[in-house]
């Protein structure tokens, strides 16, 4: 496609097991694909980074035969730049080394510069400079509970990262070893995980050692978080000393996705997949699931995509945009990826065919930035 | 083997050892195919792998991981030998001698 750029656009970034494409868009509906980049290394984890008047497209890369790295893009995806020393490495004495980056996440407009990462061994990050160079958090490194924690089958990592707007309230959640919470901005940790089921374990209610797959923190409902659980759905009013279920109504608890609306309360966003023993959409019908009512009730949404769909979402291959209204977007183990502008009531394809998809992130952007292609 | 060239200065083939990269890995060594370490002795292949990546962290850390172990799909060969079959890498190199730095077979 040629012609103008319009003033606004947006970008939504695809990690795959084999390489990073990017796909932009006028209007959320047409898309423009193109990639690879990393072609043969995974990208497990994205960030887009829209403060300060500049977007920064962070990317955790992994080859298998050259381990991980963290790279940038300040021109979306035009070059990219790998510091010198490299982003993430573990210092000294630790006798730990990086395995995977699962997790990039951008703090608040308010702290710019902050950006998080969850690390595979268990472990999280934070940069003060733009996701450029980040500290390792020691408070939950030197955790006591260090040792009982596991691996899930994708290895043991710290895949979500919720900070509230203070700065100072921080929860993580780890497969395995549940969710954790810091009121005092990451220098220490306590497991919060009561009413969270680990039926994989001799007592089923531990204090740790539950396998959350992905939290979010309710937009506007301070202390309100949601959990997709390796079986189970939760929610927590306050802030996590409590989980009860809210996976009634759904077809399945099992899945990886949690999302939350950008702004509206008590709306959230999952995917289910049928059981454990069965990672499929149950009856091999994807679709996505949406609660506007913080989990007392389910709307199914799949106008748009595919029947039969045999592949898994995972928990990263989700995100929702800040557009009016929320845009939702996820991709399969099958490479397909799919995007709604209205807040998931009607999909489209945006690429098929790619390899798993591990990662999305979209952004509106200036469409000065993109290539002329729109 | 010819004589190489370390920071603009010949120095003899048997005062060197060489490390062969392959050519995805060139481009973090300043587009070089060969890094040379001045060697009038014996040494070991950690002492080899410190000196020519000195200048190149991010060449030295695809070789290996934070705490030193050679990533699980980099082979580095001594004269035609996997050093995991051999001392690792507290295997000796004799100047003149190459060391070789290939990718394994894998991935899927």
């Amino acid at each position: 496609m040629g012609g103008m750029a319009t003033a606004e656009s947006y970008v939504l970034a695809i990690g795959t097991k084999k390489g990073l494409w990017l796909a932009t868009s006028p209007d959320r509906r047409e898309w423009s694909l193109s990639g690879p980049h990393f072609l043969m290394s995974e990208v497990p984890s994205i960030g887009i980074d829209s403060r300060g008047g500049r977007t920064r497209i962070l990317v955790g890369v992994r080859s298998e035969h050259w381990g991980p790295t963290v790279f940038h893009s300040d021109d979306l995806g035009g070059t990219w730049e790998e510091p010198e020393n490299g982003a993430i490495t573990f210092p000294d004495g630790t006798d730990a080394a990086l395995e995977r980056i699962w997790q990039i996440h951008p703090d608040a407009e308010s702290r710019p510069g902050v950006v998080w990462a969850g690390c595979e061994p268990i472990s999280v990050w934070k940069s003060t400079d733009g996701g450029e160079h980040f500290e390792l958090n020691r408070g939950l490194w030197d955790h006591p509970h260090r040792s009982e924690w596991g691996a899930g089958y994708g290895g043991a990592a710290a895949h979500s990262i919720v900070v509230d707007p203070t700065g100072e309230k921080v929860h993580v959640a780890m497969s395995t070893g549940g969710v954790y919470r810091s009121l005092d901005g990451g220098a220490s940790w306590e497991p919060r995980n009561r009413g969270i089921s680990a039926y994989f374990m001799p007592d089923p209610n531990p204090e740790f050692g539950q396998c959350v797959h992905k939290i979010a923190a309710d937009a506007a409902v301070d202390g309100r978080l949601y959990a997709q659980n390796h079986h189970g759905v939760y929610r927590s009013d306050d802030d996590a000393e409590s989980w009860e279920s809210i996976a009634e109504g759904l077809p399945a608890d099992f899945g990886f996705v949690m999302l939350t609306h950008p702004r509206r309360a008590g709306t959230a966003w999952v995917i289910p997949l049928k059981a454990d023993g069965e990672r499929i959409p149950p009856d091999g019908k994807l679709a996505v699931h949406r609660t506007d009512d913080a989990g007392a009730s389910w709307k199914r949404l799949d106008s748009g995509l595919p029947d039969p769909e045999y592949n898994a979402v995972l928990r990263d291959a989700a995100c929702v945009d800040a557009a009016e209204p929320a845009g939702v977007y996820f991709g399969t183990r099958g490479g397909s990826v799919y995007a709604s502008a209205d807040e998931g009531e009607h999909f489209s394809e945006v690429a098929s065919h790619l390899p798993d998809v591990l990662c999305v992130r979209a952004a509106a952007v200036s469409a000065a930035l993109l290539p002329m292609q729109l | 083997m010819n004589g190489v060239v370390t920071d603009g200065v010949p120095v003899p083939a048997d005062s060197a050892i060489s490390v062969v990269l392959p050519s995805v890995l060139q481009p973090l060594a300043g587009g070089q195919s060969i890094l040379t370490a001045p060697a009038e002795e014996a040494v070991t292949v950690e002492w080899v792998l410190d000196t020519v990546t000195g200048d190149y962290p991010a060449l030295s850390r695809r070789l290996r991981d934070e705490t030193g172990t050679v990533r699980r799909y980099v082979n580095i060969y001594v004269n035609g030998n996997e050093i995991r079959l051999l001392q690792g890498l507290v295997t000796t190199v004799a100047p003149g001698q190459e060391v070789l730095i290939i990718q394994s077979v894998a991935g899927g």
